[in-house]
């Protein structure tokens, strides 16, 4: 196996991690940039990226395209779809080890980000693509004139259900809380749309359906009996949860797996840094995210330096 | 009527047809550039480039073309209720279909499967 060198590592292809990469390439070091997944990150799944600054309203996919070809252009390698088998971040010099390669590098930055959170039913896998979707732009209009379910009580559920109101006859939305996690004005949308019913205090329990999804069964705090809704869509949107399983017992994780860095993205392991949604803090946009990519490329610089 | 990815594209029907007719392994990824969709060219692309899969015609279709009605309306789609739906025709037939979104690794799998 090939042994290649770099200063920085960067796991994780989103707009934390390609902008740590521009940064740190732009000051002359040897940068790799791995991603898992595709390079972009979360915000490929943006339709539209309208607040931006500098920057008119753009695709997620337009702005992601653009970062990575800033962080190639200044020189960074760039990998996507590359399973990490293994890591070893203690020592001075940190090894992450692919399939085919091994990557040495002085210093490392975990933006690993996070992916949309799901119920974990059995029926929920068995379904998606079939009745079960996490994106109401890409899929509302397959369930014109239809009876259909949103999953959640956060902004992402309530404009989407209001949104998904374009095309579907009647919504549930099903919220496991007496109450909504939303901005005022967004529970005041979908609470006004005559076409959403609520169902709070109340959990999926099964997704119905043999070849696509015909129905769904709820159950109600406080009541012993499930309800099933007649339903050929779901669209499940309870929020994101950070993908650092990974990563456990190597850096310090809060409760929720949200790694814990200082103001300087500094971890608890000397040399490795955070940034973007992986990292415990309040608020998740692209903005905080290459906030948080430039923070950590200078502290991993102030780091190599020492 | 193209999707703006690095990929080979399908504009009608007739080529669509003509391509499964005259190729024994084909993969056609019809969907728009959303969210679910643009992983997919993403791995295709990959595939594409890694050179493994030279045996493979790649190429994407737009979901919203009137030609797409092919690949729409096929048997093995008919459940379907997200996209990108992503065919893969052996020797003319349908040999797997897909539905939502897919990850590299599980489009490998069925490319070593029914390829």
């Amino acid at each position: 196996m090939q042994m290649k060198e770099y200063d920085v590592v960067i796991v994780g292809g989103g707009p934390a991690g390609l902008t740590a990469g521009i940064y740190l390439a732009r000051a002359k070091q040897r940068v790799l940039i791995l991603d898992q997944g595709m390079v972009g990150g979360q915000v490929i799944l943006t339709h539209a990226v309208a607040n931006y600054p500098g920057l008119p309203e753009l695709s997620g996919y337009q702005l992601a395209s653009t970062m990575r070809k800033q962080a190639l252009d200044f020189g960074c390698d760039v990998l996507s779809n590359v399973g990490i088998l293994e890591f070893d971040f203690k020592k001075r010099d940190k090894y992450v080890r692919t399939e085919t390669e091994e990557y040495r590098g002085s210093a490392v930055i975990i933006a690993v980000g996070g992916e949309p959170r799901k119920l974990g039913l059995e029926s929920e896998k068995r379904l998606q693509g079939k009745g079960i979707s996490y994106c109401a732009t890409c899929d509302g209009d397959f369930f014109t004139g239809e009876d259909i379910v949103v999953v959640g009580g956060g902004n992402s559920a309530l404009e989407e259900a209001v949104s998904l109101t374009k095309y579907a006859r009647k919504i549930t939305l099903i919220h496991q809380f007496d109450h909504f996690q939303g901005y005022a004005h967004a529970i005041k949308a979908a609470e006004a749309n005559p076409k959403i019913n609520f169902m709070l205090e109340s959990d999926v329990e099964k997704f119905i359906g043999s070849q696509s999804l015909e129905g769904v069964m709820v159950r109600q705090k406080g009541n012993n009996d499930p309800i099933n809704i007649r339903a050929t869509g779901a669209f499940i949107f309870i929020g994101y949860t950070p993908s650092t399983g990974m990563f456990k017992g190597c850096v310090a994780l809060n409760e929720r797996g949200e790694i814990i860095a200082d103001e300087d993205m500094a971890t608890s392991r000397p040399g490795v840094f955070a940034a973007g949604d992986a990292r415990r803090k309040k608020y998740r946009q692209i903005t905080t995210a290459v906030n948080d990519g430039t923070i950590a490329a200078l502290g991993a610089l102030e780091y190599l330096s020492q | 009527m193209t999707l703006p990815t690095n990929l080979k594209h399908i504009e009608t029907e007739a080529e669509l047809k003509s391509l499964i007719g005259n190729s024994e392994n084909v993969m056609v990824c019809c969907g728009r550039m959303g969210p679910m969709c643009v992983p997919v060219y993403g791995s295709m692309e990959e595939l594409e480039a890694s050179g493994d899969y030279d045996h493979v015609e790649f190429r994407d279709m737009a979901f919203d073309s009137p030609d797409a009605e092919y690949i729409r309306d096929l048997p093995e789609c008919k459940n379907f209720r997200g996209i990108p739906f992503t065919v893969y025709f052996k020797d003319g037939k349908v040999a797997r279909a897909t539905s939502s979104i897919q990850m590299k690794e599980q489009i490998t799998e069925i490319l070593n499967g029914v390829f």
